[in-house]
């Protein structure tokens, strides 16, 4: 089968690779109709998560149609509509049947490292290095999903895959950013980065009621898709972004911040994100927390920290005295997709949002390695791409 | 003024600015070469003998950042890299003119004189290339105004999905609560 091959720093090609199969009784086998590029995928691009194999198979937001499965896997058979989360979950650890899917304790095969490298293992993910299990992603012809039975959506017929599509990945991970807010009606909810993250949190933000939204960026396309979701927008390269969060909230900062950024923050005028950019280059940080610290300063005392955005290793300069002082609440985490996964299906149909409307580009596989650079360089006014293998 | 004129006399400052950090950045490969071939030259002329290695790494420095400026698709970071590096030569030259004796005192107030003349020609290319680049981003930016994802306005969809239960472990804590919410 073709399927979209990691080959090291911004070298992703579209090779012929052999065929997936079932390998264990809970595995099934999907034939992939719909998958896309995320964010997320861009920090493996640029070489910034470790644990990358040259060969490795690229991709976590994937859905398909099942073409085998497994003879544990009673719940699935030829032909169902799925949509894959980006966590493998067994459904049956202590941490699965609390929710936390996201630390499934069971499902990552490289949980020896990854108890090495974490303290404790997190859950196997798709196309998402080794320290992850190192399972073949999804940016391919086909998949094998294991644990299956548990590690799947089933999605009707009449709603199509552009609409499902992100339920595997960004759609419940901006929702779940803005769950983990706790959102009041009196809240200003300020949102750190208008990608595809982003413009799922401040839907999910509004459908959530908060009184208001305000998305940070300083990409055209990206603030004009914001301000169509209902955000009020600040542009970093052209307004003091503490000065206008305080004069939007009547100089007590927003109650609640999301990071959807994460690691490889773009300001670049301030003398914080130059100290990253200098250290990182010489191998003394790993990541770029700018936006990190502009939350902690600018939130309201008491307020909520929520970290959907990835961060990869060790941050510098965070100014926890400040957080703790202010009695700040961080929460974050990688999502917890199948919590959220059956209720905002439920939003999908019922027409309370169409989550398709992020998407840009529409291309085949061969048009992947050339897609992530525009996706990555924001060319072509690229939000989210959407690949049909 | 017709759109096309407005859109050529932006192309030509957008070229006058590439054109700029072209230039600084062969200087800083020149002056680099300068210091890393004749650190002791350099060093000596401007009363900071002693520091012949240091001179040597600055030259280093000039150089990747020139290097950095040509070959790099965006030059921006480096023209604040320089910025950054002229701060350095400063501190440097200052005290060259602490410490050195008659001609050498001057010849440091003169290199201070031209690298501060260099660093506002760095920040004037600097700004002016982050403003191209805004500018350039939203001549070429797609509106995705309609993008709206909900059925109707966001006035309209606002609290819709309030029927949605916070579960229990992702509330704010009880302490930190509105306290009427918290009672």
């Amino acid at each position: 089968m073709r399927a979209l091959v990691w080959h090291g720093k911004q070298d992703i090609r579209c090779d012929n690779v052999p065929d997936p199969r079932i390998e264990q009784p809970r595995d099934a086998i999907i034939r992939v109709t719909s998958c896309a590029i995320c964010g997320s995928d861009l920090h493996l691009y640029d070489n910034f998560m470790p644990g990358m194999k040259n060969g490795d198979i690229m991709g976590h937001e994937t859905m398909g149609v099942v073409e085998e499965v497994g003879p544990d896997c009673t719940n699935l058979k030829k032909g169902d509509r799925v949509v894959i989360p980006f966590t493998i979950i067994c459904g049956e650890c202590d941490q699965c049947r609390r929710g936390n899917f996201s630390v499934c304790e069971r499902s990552n095969r490289n949980k020896d490292m990854a108890d090495k490298v974490f303290g404790h293992t997190t859950a196997g993910l798709f196309g998402y290095t080794h320290l992850t299990g190192g399972y073949p992603g999804g940016q391919a012809e086909y998949l094998r999903v294991p644990f299956a039975d548990k590690t799947h959506i089933k999605v009707p017929s009449s709603l199509s895959d552009e609409q499902v599509l992100f339920l595997s990945d960004i759609f419940p991970t901006g929702w779940q950013a803005a769950v983990q807010c706790d959102i009041q009606p009196t809240d200003t909810v300020a949102i750190w980065g208008c990608g595809p993250v982003g413009q799922m949190a401040i839907r999910s933000a509004v459908l959530l009621g908060a009184k208001q939204v305000i998305a940070i960026d300083n990409v055209p396309e990206r603030l004009s898709m914001a301000r169509a979701g209902g955000a009020t927008t600040l542009n970093f390269s052209e307004d003091s972004i503490v000065e206008r969060l305080n004069e939007l909230t009547g100089g007590k900062g927003p109650e609640k911040c999301i990071d959807a950024v994460g690691m490889e923050a773009h300001a670049t005028a301030t003398i914080d994100s130059m100290y990253d950019r200098a250290k990182q280059a010489v191998m003394l940080e790993t990541d770029r927390p700018h936006v990190l610290r502009e939350m902690m300063y600018v939130c309201r005392p008491a307020g909520v920290l929520s970290i959907p955005g990835v961060y990869g290793g060790l941050l510098d300069k965070i100014p926890f005295g400040m957080a703790m002082n202010k009695g700040l609440t961080i929460r974050m985490g990688q999502t917890h997709v199948n919590r959220w996964s059956d209720d905002l299906l439920r939003r999908i149909e019922q027409g309370q949002i169409d989550p398709s409307f992020v998407i840009t580009h529409r291309v085949g596989l061969e048009q992947g390695p050339e897609m992530y650079k525009t996706f990555r360089d924001k060319l072509d006014s690229c939000i989210k791409v959407v690949i049909r293998p | 003024m017709s759109g096309r004129a407005a859109r050529r006399r932006g192309e030509r400052r957008a070229d006058t600015t590439l054109g700029l950090a072209q230039g600084l950045g062969w200087f800083s490969i020149g002056l680099g070469l300068a210091e890393l071939l004749a650190p002791h030259a350099v060093s000596r002329s401007l009363g900071l003998r002693g520091h012949e290695k240091l001179i040597a790494g600055y030259g280093v420095r000039e150089i990747v950042a020139g290097v950095g400026i040509l070959a790099s698709r965006d030059p921006t970071p480096w023209i604040w890299g320089r910025v950054a590096g002229d701060a350095l030569d400063i501190g440097t030259l200052a005290g060259g003119l602490a410490t050195g004796r008659g001609r050498e005192r001057g010849n440091a107030g003169l290199a201070i004189a031209a690298v501060a003349g260099v660093t506002l020609l760095d920040v004037l290319c600097g700004r002016a290339l982050g403003e191209r680049k805004i500018t350039e981003r939203k001549r070429l930016a797609r509106d995705y105004g309609d993008r709206r994802g909900m059925p109707k306005p966001a006035e309209a969809m606002r609290g819709a999905a309030r029927d949605f239960e916070v579960p229990r472990d992702f509330r704010i804590p009880d302490p930190l609560r509105p306290w009427g919410s918290a009672a």
